[in-house]
Parts: structure tokens; sequence; C-alpha cells
């Protein structure tokens, strides 16, 4: 019986310990969710800004450029998914990896090859273990992105667009991220950046704009030029930033039910350690009175 | 008088926005100044310095890099990956 003591008060330490470890990340979590999310709207002008010029440009130009024509055949399109580097944030990762593989499978039935780019140790470790190639990944900061890497993965995949498809140059890009909707969902989002497809933001002329007929200086191919990838690296760094608020909130949700789980084990292992205890010292009891009958009964 | 409603945007931040009366920035084509009333325009930015004579006195002048200028209905947005006011 004793023994059977001695296992409930191991579990419920056990479980003490790991709630002390998942309480702890989640306040760190939950301290960190603010600071992301402030991110995500300081960052918002710039991508307005951004997006508003390209979606002018795109409404009030006529010009055919190679970063908004689609192209006749798509032989390759390259998607960037958008991990994290740690786990323990419930489904975060997974379900940018299945919105993905489900996008991936989408473009194969189409007859496209797909490249991947790669951004969270999560999605690295993910296409290691299945032996799948990926072109790049970036690791080490999904928790805190800073532009320099969202203009690198923007560099990247600008460059490998701007290839021709026989050498190996991509005709399409896609990215997959977890959008921050609110603390308590997130969801994953297909974006295709390339060509453009949605421009956000359009504003149809009113009665009061005639189309307001933009001047481009130098000239309109070479405001296209420096706006796309400007354009795409504002995309991506949003999607970055989205993408760490979502996951403090996923984390702060898996680590807070974490948390109520050990709470509920170690209340469930005390009931029964009492029990336990109980059975013991009523069993000692009894041995007690038994052994004084016995005794009692023998000096008779 | 018609103003223009001016912002100078960062990638991770809005640095200054307001109402100005004239704005003058460097383009790869050179110098241009905007008044109210400016036809609507998009313009690459070289590196240098953008000067706003703000509404009221006084004017702010900002560093701006590998950005652009956009103007459209009195609305004037400077966009740079790296921008800052130089010291008010």
């Amino acid at each position: 019986m004793g023994a059977q003591l001695r296992v409930y008060t191991q579990k419920i330490k056990s479980a003490q310990t790991t709630k002390k470890i998942t309480r702890a990340m989640e306040l760190i979590s939950a301290s960190r969710i603010q600071k992301a999310q402030q991110r995500v709207a300081a960052s918002g002008p710039y991508s307005r800004a951004v997006t508003q010029a390209v979606s002018a440009v795109a409404t009030f130009s006529n010009v055919d450029h190679i970063l908004t024509t689609e192209p006749e055949k798509v032989e390759r399109a390259a998607v960037v998914i958008f991990a994290s580097d740690r786990g323990l944030a419930g489904a975060f990762s997974s379900s940018a990896l299945k919105a993905a593989e489900e996008l991936a499978s989408l473009l194969r039935s189409e007859g496209k090859e797909v490249v991947y780019y790669l951004v969270g140790r999560k999605a690295v470790s993910y296409f290691a273990f299945r032996r799948r190639a990926a072109e790049e990944s970036w690791t080490g900061e999904t928790d805190q992105p800073t532009f320099e890497t969202a203009k690198a993965i923007g560099d990247a995949v600008v460059a490998r667009f701007l290839q021709p498809a026989s050498e190996g140059g991509v005709d399409e890009i896609h990215i997959v991220y977890n959008r921050f909707v609110s603390m308590v969902s997130q969801v994953p989002e297909v974006v295709r950046l390339l060509p453009l497809e949605v421009v956000e933001g359009v504003e149809e002329p009113g009665d009061h704009d005639l189309l307001p007929l933009y001047e481009f200086e130098p000239d309109v191919g070479l405001v296209l030029d420096s706006l796309l990838p400007v354009y795409i690296e504002s995309r991506i760094f949003n999607a970055m930033l989205q993408s760490a608020a979502s996951e403090h909130a996923a984390r702060q949700k898996a680590m807070k039910s974490a948390s109520d789980n050990a709470d509920k084990l170690i209340r469930d292992f005390t009931r029964l350690r009492n029990n336990a205890r109980q059975s013991e010292i009523t069993q000692q009891i009894a041995e007690i009175v038994g052994g004084a009958d016995a005794l009692s009964s023998s000096k008779k | 008088m018609a103003e223009l409603k001016v912002s100078v945007v960062a990638a991770d931040q809005e640095v200054w926005s307001g109402a100005a009366s004239m704005v003058v920035a460097r383009t790869t084509e050179g110098e241009i100044g905007i008044l109210p009333g400016h036809e609507p325009m998009l313009a690459i930015l070289a590196k240098g310095e953008v000067r706003l004579t703000v509404v009221g006195g006084g004017s702010v002048s900002a560093n701006a890099e590998d950005g652009f200028l956009s103007v459209s209905q009195d609305v004037v947005t400077i966009v740079a990956r790296n921008a800052s006011l130089v010291g008010s």
C-alpha cells in the first residue's frame, strides 16, 4: 500500500513541475502578444501606402510589365511557408503546413512544379523528416521578425521570379501564413503574391475624380520595377508579423489549456493519494485491532 | 488655402504625418517641389532629404532612402524602407 502512495506523490510532483513550465510559457506569450500586435499595427501605414501606390499603377496605367501580366503557361510555382521556430504552440505550425500541402497538391494537379521557401525551424524539420528539398530557408526569428529578413526573402523570390522558366525560374509566388484574427482565432491564409491577383484597397473612381492620370517619374516601367519588389517585401513582412502575433496567441492558448490540464491532474491524483493513504490507515487499524484481539483471546 | 496631407512612412512605423503647404523631395530625376493641386504622380526617391513646410510655420526634414513618393488629390505619401526625421 505504501508503494501506491509513493506513485501518486510522484505523479503529483511531475504534474506540478510541468505546470510551472507551461504557466511560465503562457505568461511570456501573453506579454509578447501585445508587442507583436503593436508591430502589426505599426507596419500598417507602410503596407497601406505601398498597396495604394501599386493599385494606382495597376489601375491607372495600362503598361505591360512582367510582374503584372499573367504568363501563358505556368511551369513552376514558389510557395513560401511561414511556420514557427519552436513547438508547443498548438496547431500553429501544422495548420500552416497543412494549408501549404493542400495548395501544393492543387498546383500539382494543374501541372505545375512546386518549389518551397521555408520560414521557421518547424517547417524546415517537417521537410527534412520527409526528405523533401526546399530552395531556401530562414530560421531563428519567427517570434520577432525583422524587416531585413523580409527583404532577404523578398529578394530571393523576386529574383527567382525574374528568371526565365527555362532556367529554373518560377512563374507564380504564393505565401502561406497564419493570419491573426483575434486572441482565440488564427486562420491559415493562402495568398498569391505574383502575378498580382487582387490588389487590395483599389478605390473605384468616384464622380468627383475622373480617372486621375498618374505621372510617373522617371517612367512607368522603372517605377513598377522598383515598386513591386517593395510591395512584395511589405506583404512578406506583414505576413511575418501576423504569423508572429498568431504564434504567440496560439502558444498562449495551448499553454493555458496545458496548465489547466495539469491542475486537473494534480487534483485527481491528490484525491487518489488521499484515498490510498486513508485505506492504508484503515488497514493498519484493522491489523492492530486484529492483533490486539488475538492477544487478549490467547491470554484467557 | 489648400494644404497637403503628408505622411512619411517607414517600413516599421509612421515617421511623421500632418498638414504641409509644400513638400520638396529628391527623386532620381532631380529635386521636385510639390504644392497643393499637384497632378497625381508616382516617383522613385533618390537618397536624400525630404523637406516639408508645415502649415502654420516651421519645417520638418526627414531622411528617406530606398523609397518612392506618391501624390494623389493633395495626399502626399513618402514611403521609404528607411526613413527618419532629422533632429527637429
